[in-house]
């Protein structure tokens, strides 16, 4: 028999962006008796193979995924990491048949978990103990299995006296040490983990990744994990892949990658952001910048006071929105996040800033994502990781020039 | 290891490729989530009566309500004929029956939309949520059927004019059709819902006029006998007559009225588990 699990190639996925399905009865009527008269199809995006499309620089077809061929070997720990938008989740829900490719082909040799979630199918009014029943034969158990490894699932995830409670009374921390304890006594040969250890406190992200180890290393499984967090990938994985725009740009050891892949981020300073992001009915971000407080170079050092601007257009008055800005490190690790009081936004443009004063943060790269959040509630837009700075250390003659350890560099009063 | 080994499908546990046949349909996959199944049937049965003071009698309230409303409008005040068979006992046995479709077709015509968020999150055969919504249809129908035989017995004790008979035997098989018509039309409406969110606003409405296209407030002798095989069309005419005519003895049923309904069925729950099957593949990228 041979080694190789998972055997991907040329796997394509794509998106049409644009008008495939029009969503309403109507309108597919009309293309449909358009077509039959021989006409142009009134609701086509692209409607005739000659003309251009309607929108400019709206491409219809969006590839996710972008022939990824590669091969996977019994009890490996494979990394996956790329940007946000480099096809990390398009692969894993493919693998995990959620969605079907468009093109291409993966062969896989052994039972599957996929864990793209925490808590997938979790009911509210049900015990603990029904749960554990539920997730864990969604997730592919048999109940036999399951009540084999009630024990063990229930001490992982420290809930023994509220077993019987119904998960709506649950804190949100022991809610997830149980979804998580029920994932990760699934008995797969193949583990398939999302950014999921992002939830849930230090300690018990240590210990879900202790044991997402042991099922790699002791039980010679094989385990496909995407994190942004490179910390927990370089102590984990063996074998790292790294995506950048739906193309599998490098595989290989872990080390090696994660460094091509920072080195990528750093030449990577992202000083504006004007993209697109996901519609919503109120408002759009059409520009998101960082600005020096004093324009001589573009150079920012830590001591130095820069502010973010958030351009919005705004198509439908809204009410109780606020701004939000994420600053993370390489790592994903959430420096801070600050927000704005909820407001009200009449049509038109407008121009939140945020004023992020010198010494603060420490040298190092970090990367801001941009959120607009409805009531406090929903996030209306996220731009996860607009913009990205690099902040230097202190221009000669105004202190330390050297590195510090840490994520922030603050100025503190010191008295002797 | 050598690669015609690696060119060899049937080498690997699992093969995805981007366009299976329409017929891909791997219905033996349920049988090995029959544990999945069997819960959700519970998480739904548990959680209909967590909080309720009256738990199950909630499911007789309903008929009974109905049973008396349609007994004082469509027997006392539009005097529609019932054959002879009691009222009261004659509404609440098509009532009864009708539920169970409706409820079927009901609960099964939302299956994407209803549970978006978990089927874009983890794979499991998709067939199993509609499944277990007509067992617990089941369920459902049991705790009513209770309360229709109640009748029964009461209005025999009392001497009327019903006449339980042979037929009765075919009740199981009457519920499987029932049970396979919902669930094939309803997986069918929730393939098109995914494309025509319009439909979702209709299936409820659809359901109410349906009854009154199936012989449920009037008897099905009330029907001119020239449009009778037009009106056979309707594939659950048939069962509720035989169910009636199976435990009070009144109207009149045909064999290959029978027929007609069963071959109705088993093309719509063809045709519906054909394109649910085909739908399930791509349905997160349209949502």
């Amino acid at each position: 028999m041979s080694d190789i699990v998972i055997k991907v190639e040329e796997l394509t996925k794509e998106y049409r962006l644009g008008t495939i399905s029009h969503g309403t009865l109507k309108e597919d009527l009309q293309s449909w008796w358009a077509r039959l008269r021989g006409k142009e199809d009134p609701n086509s995006l692209v409607s005739h193979p000659s003309s251009l499309p309607r929108r400019q620089g709206l491409n219809p077809h969006f590839l996710a995924l972008d022939k990824v061929s590669f091969e996977i070997k019994r009890g490996e720990a494979v990394g996956i990491i790329g940007r946000n938008g480099a096809g990390k989740s398009t692969l894993l829900k493919i693998l995990s048949e959620v969605t079907a490719p468009s093109g291409g082909t993966v062969k896989i040799r052994g039972r599957v978990a996929s864990l793209l979630e925490v808590g997938t199918g979790f009911h509210p009014e049900l015990t603990g103990r029904e749960n554990i029943y539920l997730n864990g034969t969604i997730l592919g158990m048999k109940r036999a299995e399951i009540q084999r490894k009630f024990d063990e699932i229930v001490a992982f995830a420290e809930i023994d006296q509220f077993i019987d409670t119904p998960v709506k009374r649950y804190s949100s921390g022991m809610y997830v040490r149980l979804a998580f304890a029920v994932a990760a006594h699934l008995d797969p040969e193949i583990l398939i983990v999302d950014e999921v250890l992002s939830v849930g406190d230090a300690s018990f992200q240590k210990k879900c990744l202790g044991k997402m180890e042991d099922v790699s290393k002791g039980e010679g499984r094989t385990v496909l994990f995407v994190s942004h967090n490179l910390t927990a990938i370089q102590n984990f994985c063996t074998t790292t892949m790294y995506l950048q725009g739906g193309k599998l740009v490098a595989v290989g050891k872990t080390a090696t990658i994660v460094e091509r892949y920072l080195g990528d981020c750093l030449s990577s300073t992202a000083l504006v952001w004007e993209g697109n992001h996901e519609p919503n009915e109120y408002l759009t971000i059409t520009r998101a910048k960082i600005v020096k407080a004093r324009s001589e170079s573009d150079e920012i050092y830590i001591n130095e006071e820069f502010r973010i601007d958030i351009t919005v257009e705004v198509v439908k008055q809204v009410a109780d929105i606020a701004f939000e800005i994420f600053v993370k490190t390489l790592d994903g690790i959430v420096v801070f996040n600050s927000f704005t009081d909820c407001m009200n936004l009449g049509r038109g443009s407008s121009v939140a800033s945020c004023h992020i004063p010198g010494n603060l943060l420490n040298n190092g790269h970090f990367t801001i994502t941009v959120v607009i959040s409805k009531n406090f509630s929903y996030w209306l837009v996220k731009i996860e990781d607009a913009l990205a700075v690099d902040l230097l250390s202190c221009p000669e003659g105004t202190g330390w020039q050297g590195d510090c350890p840490g994520v922030v560099r603050p100025k503190l009063l010191w008295t002797v | 290891m050598n690669s015609s080994d690696e060119n060899d499908d049937s080498q690997w546990t699992k093969v995805i490729r981007a366009r299976s046949g329409w017929f891909d349909l791997r219905l033996g996959e349920l049988w090995d989530y029959r544990d999945l199944i069997i819960l959700l049937v519970r998480r739904d049965f548990v959680t209909i009566y967590k909080q309720t003071v009256l738990g199950p009698f909630w499911f007789m309230l309903q008929p009974l309500i109905s049973t008396v409303i349609f007994t004082v409008i469509f027997g006392k005040i539009a005097n529609i004929p019932t054959d002879g068979v009691p009222q009261p006992l004659f509404y609440m046995g098509g009532i009864v029956t009708w539920n169970y479709f409706a409820g079927c077709l009901n609960r099964t015509s939302d299956t994407f939309v209803a549970n978006e968020g978990i089927f874009g999150k983890v794979y499991f055969p998709r067939l199993a949520v509609p499944l277990s919504a007509v067992i617990i249809n089941l369920l459902n129908f049991a705790i009513q059927f209770v309360l229709f035989l109640a009748f029964l017995l009461f209005f025999l004790a009392r001497g009327s004019n019903i006449h339980p008979n042979g037929w009765l035997l075919l009740t199981p098989l009457l519920l499987l059709q029932m049970g396979a018509l919902g669930l094939g039309l309803g997986v069918l409406i929730s393939s098109l819902t995914i494309k025509y969110r319009d439909l979702s606003f209709f299936v409820g409405f659809g359901i109410q006029l349906w009854m009154y296209a199936t012989p449920i407030v009037y008897p099905m002798s009330q029907v001119p006998v020239k449009w009778q095989w037009i009106y056979l069309l309707n594939p659950v005419a048939a069962i509720v007559e035989t169910f009636r005519y199976a435990y009070l003895g009144s109207g009149t049923i045909r064999f290959w009225q029978l027929g007609v309904s069963a071959g109705i069925t088993v093309l719509l729950l063809g045709v519906g588990i054909v394109i649910f099957s085909r739908v399930q593949k791509t349905f997160m990228d349209t949502v």
